[in-house]
């Protein structure tokens, strides 16, 4: 609906305009999330969020003029369809750029399409291969499950907790976590003793839990985007232990702490600061944005609350419209563009890019945040 | 009945060369893209209406089968062999002329299994699957089949999305062309468009063709009497338990084909092509079709994929799907193909 | 390993396998009635779920759940009445294609009217973290009520199908429909009835199960495939041996994750399905005679 408005809007505005400004006029991005499906957790909030933020720009006039076309398609989470619908935005639709899509495998099957036809690729996903190694046009926005991890063993490596169990689930998410906890594990010292993969629609996960403690260790990592992740803190708690729980960046939506309730008191997860806006100081760089997307998103979308998940669409679009902000609806222009894009406030953290980073992040973009009654806040040890 | 099983084959042939036609007289070759991918869906498809319509099982594992051809040979053509290049099998496989090179993501020089051997492990692979869960399963009837399928489809999803070996979540890509003739290749390039849709559409004729004699023989007939009574069949002296199983495993290998296919026309696979809903998928399309119908199947296999890859169906996707079940038995049974129009009288 | 691990992994069974259990004690009733095995009976459980957490901040819990359980029966029957009857010459393909769409209309109607977010019921005794203590292992009170509405559930049934004129009038349906429609049953009233208690059932399941599996569109396939293969393990038809099933594939699962990786935790259930299926297709607890009168 939405973007037939957007359409129509652009047409209506088309019309009225002098006859020689047509097609000059606008920028057309193509979205491919899976609003639906599986990984409907993630592709939701991006496309809401896609499609307010795309209104608001417009609604300022667009990019020096330049009205945004979003036209959002829904793949359901399915490569095939992903790989069917960016060769239709590629070809048929000529769109400047893409957004999306919501997964590190479907971004996988449409980065070489990308590369070929020189189309900007701003991927909502985050592994690493979608930047390693770098591609031209291929970009993401997500931090990397490296540097989440890295934070995570930091606060081990100060809490002197060396044997953990590492738990993730069945999904592409759950996935690249584990294989970077079990990569940066020797650097900090840290010994994985217990590591379980379990379904991503898990109904009950003591016996999992049972296995944790079974191997005797003083800290579990979670790293899913499930909401498994709430019932491995339930069952973790219910069956007496107290030992610490690190979940990842996936934790990042207060409904997974409203449905684990108490048990989710005390997790620690690395998460962009979008979580914590309305405790950050007032002089933080990324406090007036953070505070705009979530009031902007939660008055619109309620009772949805904001998730880091649409806060990758956000910053996608952000990054394309400084992109054709400084060199215009040009492709080749604007992807040197975004390579030379230097502290661009997102919010997911502050952008940096070059010619041989294109996720533009460092682990400074998370924040150790902890739950404390039903709230996030900073940790502190 | 002479001309009467090859008209399918006929009618699909006209059809693929009258689109393409169309398709380049309106300057809208793009179409070609779902088009081809929809063929290879149907080869799929009319597999399950060989098992489902003429031999009365109903199979929810089919999505199972197709991924099982399609990950078996994505891993053998993108797993690289280099580290086991001095290790025997692997020496031998390159004596056999079965391993080939190229250059990967990052530049260095790969070696993998050449796509032709690829495809035929694929498909044995499959058939020994299918014999595998065929042989328990298919002694059961009615609802506690299309359970057990269900069951066997949910236990190769499971494999799938659970190994590393095949990319766990993420699947496989990175799949190169399958060269199908000198100067031919089955891949997504914009300009081998025309060739990979006759390609799919020529498999998709051979198909009918196939089919349409093997009805005619006498494994044709000997399935026709278990979907009218399986008793009866066995009492006339046919080896029902082998027939069944014969046509589950030629149905599975089916599947396999147009998933291995299909995985090098699109450069890659993820596990959403072994879900139980894709079966489901499969056995709407055969529903809609006219169950034993294979024109009718093919009819409705290439236009629903198409629309449904297209994105034409929006969020929507799985509740057309659902709808389409729900009103073709409610309204349709026999198939869109058969609705009683009122000026229309049938022959008796 | 210590005899207090060996009862946690037990009770951790128990655990999931109370959930299996109370879903699977839906799927049996239609089958007693009809011979047919509902598809769409997970998303009755999901559907009552749903409509519990929808109503529950307008009343007091039992209220909601009473109120859902109720819906989800009218829904059940409502389901019933437009679509399987009128099912021209309903052959056992069409059943099961016909409830095959059904769930999956009845799971994207309710992407579409909530969304694609978890919810989930509170725990209607303590809450998140509280446990029992059972000689030094831990289970939720969440389990006891599943065991316990999962006991009373059956034991009404088999009162009402026993010894009510209506109960028995549905079990002559499933005997023989065309005998039962000559001594004057009403059959086609008795299958609505059976679609309109299996979904109450499947309802009170889902509210049951929310506080500890949570809620979401998408929840109810996988519960339903648990609870049709402890529906089967029990022997198609037995409510009492369905729990009783229930709780032994929890404990089977259990006790596969000490040996195999936990994703395939869900892969051991199923391969337990096919093997029940292919050598006892009549169930651990059923009669070889008793499954002789059923088509598998």
């Amino acid at each position: 609906m939405k973007i037939k408005t957007i359409i129509a809007m652009a047409a209506l505005t088309g019309l009225a305009a002098p006859a020689f400004a047509t097609d000059a006029g606008t920028v057309k991005i193509g979205a491919l999330f899976s609003v639906t499906g599986p990984a409907s957790f993630l592709g939701a909030p991006e496309k809401r969020t896609a499609e307010m933020l795309v209104e608001q720009i417009n609604a300022r006039g667009g990019i020096h003029g330049k009205r945004i076309i979003l036209i959002v398609k829904d793949t359901g989470g399915s490569p095939e369809k992903a790989i069917s619908m960016a060769k239709q935005l590629i070809e048929e639709e000529q769109v400047f750029a893409i957004i999306g899509p919501s997964t590190s495998g479907e971004t996988m099957k449409i980065k070489g399409l990308c590369e070929e036809s020189k189309t900007l690729l701003v991927s909502c996903a985050a592994a690493e291969d979608i930047v390693k190694p770098v591609a031209r046009y291929v970009f993401k926005t997500p931090q990397t499950d490296a540097d989440a991890t890295r934070r995570i063993f930091e606060v081990l490596k100060a809490r002197k907790l060396t044997r953990i169990a590492a738990l993730s689930s069945n999904t592409g998410f759950g996935a690249a976590g584990k294989k970077q906890l079990e990569t940066l594990a020797p650097d900090y010292g840290v010994a994985i003793v217990a590591n379980e993969t379990y379904d991503k629609n898990a109904t009950d996960l003591t016996d999992v839990a049972t296995k944790v403690k079974a191997a005797g260790v003083q800290a579990v990592v979670n790293w899913s985007i499930e909401p498994a992740q709430s019932i491995v803190a339930k069952n973790l708690r219910q069956i007496g232990l107290a030992i610490p729980l690190f979940q990842s960046h996936g934790f990042g939506n207060l409904s997974y702490v409203t449905a684990a309730g108490r048990a989710a008191e005390g997790i620690i997860f690395p998460c962009g600061r979008l979580l914590v806006a309305d405790v950050l100081p007032a002089e933080h760089a990324q406090k007036a944005l953070l505070m705009k997307y979530k009031t902007d998103y939660e008055s619109r979308y309620k009772p949805d609350a904001v998730s880091t998940f649409g806060g990758h669409a956000y910053d996608a679009i952000l990054i394309l419209a400084k992109a054709v902000e400084t060199a215009g609806a040009d492709r080749d222009k604007a992807r040197d563009a975004i390579e030379r894009i230097q502290g661009l406030v997102g919010t997911a953290g502050i952008f940096n890019f070059s010619a041989t980073d294109h996720c533009g992040l460092t682990k400074d973009a998370f924040e150790m945040l902890t739950v404390k009654n039903g709230r996030f806040v900073l940790y502190a040890d | 009945m002479g001309l009467k099983g090859v008209t399918g084959a006929i009618v699909v042939g006209l059809l693929a060369v009258g689109l393409e036609s169309l398709v380049r007289v309106t300057d809208t070759p793009f179409y070609l893209t779902q088009l081809t991918m929809a063929a290879y869906y149907s080869l799929a498809a009319l597999g399950l209406a060989l098992l489902t319509g003429h031999a009365g099982q109903v199979s929810l594992a089919h999505a199972g089968f197709f991924a099982a051809g399609g990950y078996v040979s994505a891993v053998l053509v993108t797993r690289d062999l280099t580290p086991y290049a001095a290790s025997g099998p692997v020496q031998w496989l390159d004596r056999l002329h079965l391993l080939s090179q190229r250059a990967d993501a990052f530049g260095s020089m790969m070696l993998h299994v050449a796509p032709w051997p690829a495809l035929l492990a694929a498909l044995t692979v499959t058939a020994l699957l299918a014999a595998l869960i065929g042989v328990p399963v298919l002694r059961l009837r009615g609802h506690y089949l299309a359970m057990a399928t269900l069951g066997a489809g949910s236990i190769i999803y499971q494999l799938v999305l659970g190994t590393r070996l095949f990319g766990e979540a993420d699947g496989l890509s990175d799949v190169p062309p399958f060269p199908v003739l000198p100067g031919l290749e089955i891949c997504g390039a914009r300009s081998g468009r025309v060739g990979n849709y006759y390609v799919a559409c020529g498999l998709l004729v051979l198909t009918l063709l196939l089919f349409a004699n093997l009805m005619r023989s006498r494994a044709g007939r000997a399935l026709r009497a278990i979907h009218g009574n399986e008793e009866a069949a066995a009492a006339m002296g046919i080896d029902t338990a082998r027939a069944k199983l014969g046509v589950f495993v030629l149905s599975a290998v089916m599947a396999a084909l147009a998933g291995a296919l299909l995985t090098h026309y699109n450069g890659g696979i993820g596990p959403s092509e072994a879900s139980v809903l894709k079966s489901v998928r499969y056995l709407a399309i055969v529903a809609v079709g006219g169950m034993s119908r294979f024109l009718g199947v093919t009819l409705a296999s290439v236009a629903l994929n198409f629309l449904s890859l297209r994105g034409y169906f929006g969020s929507y996707d799985d509740a057309v799907f659902g709808l389409i079940l729900v009103a073709v038995m409610l309204f349709a049974p026999e198939g869109v193909g058969r609705i009683p129009l009122p000026f229309v009288r049938r022959r008796p | 390993m210590s005899s207090e691990l060996v009862l946690q992994y037990l009770l951790a069974g128990i655990t999931s396998g109370s959930v299996y259990a109370i879903v699977a004690i839906g799927f049996n009733i239609v089958y007693s009635t009809t011979g047919i095995i509902n598809f769409a009976q997970g998303e009755f459980v999901m559907l009552g779920a749903m409509t519990a957490i929808s109503l529950q901040p307008f009343m007091p819990l039992p209220a909601a759940i009473a109120l859902a359980v109720l819906i989800t029966a009218a829904v059940g029957a409502l389901v019933e009445l437009v679509f399987i009857r009128r099912l021209r010459r309903p052959t056992v393909m069409r059943m099961i294609i016909v409830t095959i769409g059904l769930s999956i209309l009845m799971r994207e109607a309710a992407l579409h009217i909530w969304d694609e977010r978890v919810r989930s019921l509170p725990y209607f005794s303590g809450d998140e973290i509280s446990s029992v203590r059972i000689l030094g292992a831990f289970v939720s009170p969440q389990v006891f009520w599943l065991l316990g509405l999962g006991a009373a559930s059956v034991t009404l049934l088999g009162l009402f199908f026993r010894y009510s004129l209506t109960g028995r009038s549905m079990r002559a349906c499933s005997a023989n429909q065309a005998a039962a429609a000559l001594v004057g049953i009403d059959t086609r009233r008795m299958v609505t009835l059976s679609f309109a208690i299996a979904a109450a059932i499947g309802a009170l399941a889902g509210c049951a199960v929310s506080p500890i599996a949570q809620t979401y569109y998408d929840c109810g396939a996988p519960l339903a495939i648990k609870g049709f293969t402890a529906a089967v393990l029990g022997g198609l038809g037995r409510s009492g041996s369905a729990v009783a099933a229930g709780l032994l594939l929890g404990a089977l699962e259990a006790a596969s994750v000490i040996v195999v990786p936990a994703a395939y935790k869900d892969a051991v259930a199923v391969l337990v399905l096919l093997i029940i299926l292919s050598l006892r297709p009549s169930g651990l607890f059923g009669r070889h005679d008793e499954a002789r009168l059923k088509e598998y």
